[in-house]
């Protein structure tokens, strides 16, 4: 394992960085997060066109770019940074993953390089009312109808489900239990009989989805009832990029909380040279970079094919989702009442703390599947 | 790069112990074969002992030596911020007399900074450094110095002025600890060891050309083995332990482990063992308990990412990138990694945390682990130290007021007088 990063991958995220300073600045953000729709198609396209990343971890075989979970990290991680409005979780992060790890060749031909160019925008629905992302927690059933399935049941939580045209939906076989009998299917967006609903989500940047399916058509992806095994292996990329995506946006606000401090003077002083304020500072800076090794050591563990990358991925997410929620706590309390108020921009991120606290399941969560994953 | 790459200097080294390694070789002997080989501490410039290997490939050498049972040079305690500094500000004088000597073991060494009046501010050290005639001539009092009673040398920071502002007063001593003159009085610590000691010097003697750097250069030396110092307590080192076997150089290693490197028998429990944490659960079943997984699950997720972060420090200071702010979190993560173990120790251990001596739980290793973590946030450097460094030069934070550093030392407000 390599504990750096190399020049390609560095000159890589300081171009996505480059380009999300610009499309993304928090008045792009606050002007998107008040829509329904969420996002920019213009900055939509540019993303996927001129930089590809809508297609960073897809094989060139399917119209991809074909690198690694690391740089699909470094993408997300850039993305955290700078709150980005996009569908880029739902469509190439879980969407994406989900065919490349479920889908037969012909499926993986025919579906992503869609997704690759960024034309279609896919999402990934798993969870469901109960608020859990796993095999094990699918409720919904799918009957066989003449080759193809029929869904009956809900799916909630579902990021950038509203505006997807193709929805990669978890469901299982009537009667069945746990990870058995647990499939993919396809969706399209226009079936008859899906109904979806967007949520007020807390977070606005994050549009979720509730979608409600009354004997919807869809197609198997893969293998009939085999789907825990890829499932697992999606959500542990999505974990690792969310992880990234949270250190991201900690980072970002920790700069921004101690730009703030260096410029507010109280008792004659700027309130950075308070010491109480100086060492939350250095405490935030200690638990973002733990979480962020973590992070990053999830990443390369992905690529190489770490047979304890679960154990990895879940560590990561627990360790992310304190460092955020703590940073941003921090990064509220070091404004004071500004940081209180709609105006200033720090409740962006604190907001985004909150849901990726939870999304893909809690710490507590995390650090009970890592103590499984180790055998402990 | 091909010449440093991990392959060619695991072959290198393997075939250098292969035909070296002999178990029936004196320890000193032995070190000496190892040292003249440049494989005791590769890192090191070519001129003095070493190779020049990249830091990054050092693990590389020390698994073929564990693989084949080697004993490596002698690297514990004050013995490596001795070498680090005199690498860095010694002259060749200081480096020949002083350098092997250290790898072989044969000399012994502590770090004389801290005083009763002077702990996190250093540079107030009121210790006296006299030039009279020919040498210079030291009175004072030092505190809290690890294996001070064992020490053949010692790491000297003294004032030789009192008139100049505080950090330029200072100059920075190599002092021979075996002279009439210094009396080390080991002190008994809450642990009930006694690693640690006072130490009086009574016009101690210093030969001049056992300075580093010059007279008023003092505190930019102990800066480089403060550096070295904090560097080092990331949590990546290991504490050698005694092997028991029967060759004469395993012999002659436990005799040195047992003798000067007694004070640090109790190390690895500062830093909370976080490696005895599941074991421990399994032991009493505590492992089913789902709050303990909980506290379990931190501490294991803290300790790993501390060890990713200071193995990506060490890698980019290898790559010769710019530090990031990683390289100076170590010590402060082994602080709350130590305080986080003893809390799952203790919870594990339910009442029987209330024990203590040989015949408590595993011969009382867990509870020196329980009563030595308090140590680990304060010697080297408190907490509360190294946030105000991470703070003010990783965040570039501005400093606090200070009414310390604009008037000669002799007017600077000391210990208050109790009246
Ligand atoms: C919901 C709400 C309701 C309010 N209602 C009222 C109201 O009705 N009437 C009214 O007059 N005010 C009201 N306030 C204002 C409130 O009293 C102030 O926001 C608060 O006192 C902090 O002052 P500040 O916002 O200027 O932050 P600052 O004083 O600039 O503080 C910013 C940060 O610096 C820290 N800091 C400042 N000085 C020091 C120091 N010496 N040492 C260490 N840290 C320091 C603070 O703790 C804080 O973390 C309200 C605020 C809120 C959030
Ligand atoms: C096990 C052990 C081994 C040691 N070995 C050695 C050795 O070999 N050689 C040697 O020279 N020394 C050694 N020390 C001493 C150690 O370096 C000092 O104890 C340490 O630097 C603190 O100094 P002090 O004890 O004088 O405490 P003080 O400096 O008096 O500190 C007391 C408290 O005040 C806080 N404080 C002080 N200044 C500030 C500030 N500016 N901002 C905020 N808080 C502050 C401290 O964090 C601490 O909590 C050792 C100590 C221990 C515990």
């Amino acid at each position: 394992m390599k504990f750096s990063f190399s020049d390609e991958q560095q000159e890589f995220r300081s171009v996505v960085r480059r380009f999300l300073e610009d499309k993304s600045p928090t008045t792009a953000v606050r002007r998107l997060m008040e829509t329904d729709k969420g996002y920019d198609p213009e900055v939509w396209q540019s993303l996927g066109q001129e930089l590809g990343l809508t297609a960073v971890h897809i094989p060139e075989a399917y119209g991809g770019q074909g690198f690694g979970v690391s740089e699909l990290a470094i993408a997300s991680e850039e993305m955290g940074r700078t709150l980005l409005c996009a569908p880029f979780f739902g469509s190439t992060v879980l969407a994406a993953t989900a065919i490349l790890k479920a889908g037969s060749e012909e499926q993986k031909k025919a579906l992503l390089p869609g997704i690759a160019s960024g034309e279609t925008i896919a999402a990934l629905a798993i969870a469901e009312d109960s608020g859990l992302w796993d095999a094990a927690g699918v409720a919904m059933t799918a009957k066989p109808d003449g080759g193809k399935y029929r869904l009956d049941g809900a799916k909630s939580f579902v990021v950038d489900g509203h505006n997807a045209e193709l929805i990669v939906v978890v469901a299982r076989k009537g009667g069945s239990a746990g990870n058995d009998g647990v499939s993919f299917f396809t969706v399209k967006a226009d079936a008859k009989g899906l109904d979806r609903r967007l949520l007020p989500s807390m977070d606005p940047t994050r549009k979720l989805a509730r979608l409600t399916f009354g004997g919807v058509e869809a197609e198997l992806l893969g293998q009939e009832g085999a789907a825990a095994a890829p499932l697992a292996a999606t959500l542990d990329v999505a974990a690792i990029c969310l992880a990234h995506e949270m250190v991201g946006g900690a980072e970002r606000l920790r700069e921004d909380a101690i730009a703030f401090a260096n410029q507010r003077y109280q008792f004659g002083r700027p309130i950075a040279s308070f010491q109480s304020l100086k060492h939350k500072a250095a405490d935030m800076l200690l638990e973002v970079e733990l979480a962020k090794s973590a992070a990053y050591y999830a990443a390369a563990a992905a690529d190489e094919g770490d047979a304890e990358v679960s154990a990895l991925a879940s560590l990561a997410k627990a360790a992310a989702s304190e460092a955020y929620m703590q940073t941003a706590i921090h990064a509220v309390q070091i404004h004071g009442g500004i940081g209180f108020t709609w105006d200033n921009d720090t409740h962006l991120w604190f907001k985004r703390a909150k849901s990726s606290e939870v999304f893909l399941g809690g710490a507590d969560h995390h650090r009970e599947r890592y103590m499984q994953s180790i055998g402990a | 790069m091909s010449q440093y790459d991990a392959d060619s200097v695991r072959k290198d080294v393997r075939q250098w112990l292969e035909a070296n390694w002999d178990t029936s070789l004196g320890l000193v002997e032995w070190r000496n074969k190892l040292i003249d080989s440049g494989w005791g501490e590769p890192h090191w410039p070519k001129q003095w002992y070493g190779r020049e290997l990249p830091v990054g490939l050092v693990p590389v050498v020390d698994e073929e030596m564990e693989r084949i049972g080697a004993v490596g040079v002698a690297r514990m305690g004050i013995r490596s911020l001795a070498a680090a500094t005199i690498l860095a500000h010694g002259t060749d004088l200081h480096k020949q007399k002083f350098l092997r000597r250290i790898l072989t073991g044969e000399d012994t060494w502590c770090q004389l900074f801290s005083e009763p009046g002077s702990g996190s501010d250093l540079a107030g050290a009121l210790t006296r450094a006299e030039r009279r005639g020919n040498k210079w001539i030291v009175n004072g009092q030092k505190v809290w110095n690890t294996s001070a009673h064992k020490a053949d040398w010692g790491l000297l920071l003294a004032r030789t002025n009192m008139d100049l502002v505080k950090h330029k007063g200072l100059a920075y001593f190599i002092i021979n600890m075996r002279q009439p003159g210094v009396e080390a009085v080991p002190l008994k610590q809450m642990n009930g060891h006694a690693s640690f000691n006072q130490v009086f010097f009574t016009d101690a003697e210093v030969e001049p050309e056992m300075m580093l750097l010059d007279d008023g250069d003092g505190w930019k030396v102990a800066t480089t083995t403060l550096m070295h110092e904090r560097r080092g307590a990331d949590g990546l080192r290991r504490y050698p332990k005694p092997s028991g076997r029967p060759e004469r150089i395993y012999q002659e290693e436990d005799a040195e482990i047992a003798s000067a490197l007694a004070p640090y028998t109790w190390y690895p429990q500062r830093m909370g063992r976080v490696d005895l944490i599941l074991e421990r659960a399994r032991q009493t079943g505590k492992i089913a308990d789902p709050v303990t997984r909980q506290e379990i699950a931190k501490v294991l997720i803290m300790s790993r990412s501390a060890d990713w972060t200071a193995r990506r420090a060490r890698v980019a200071q290898e790559m010769g990138r710019s530090q990031g702010p990683e390289g100076s979190l170590g010590k402060l993560a082994a602080s709350y990694i130590a305080r986080a173990a003893n809390r799952v120790h203790t919870t594990i251990s339910g009442a029987d945390a209330m024990l203590t001596g040989p015949d408590s739980t595993m011969g009382g290793v867990i509870a020196e682990i329980l009563i030595s973590t308090p140590a680990i946030s304060i010697a080297g450097g408190t907490d509360e130290i190294q946030k105000n460094i991470i703070s003010e030069r990783v965040l570039d934070m501005p400093k606090e007021p200070r009414n310390d550093t604009d008037r000669p030392f002799r007017d600077v407000p000391k210990n208050a007088e109790r009246k």
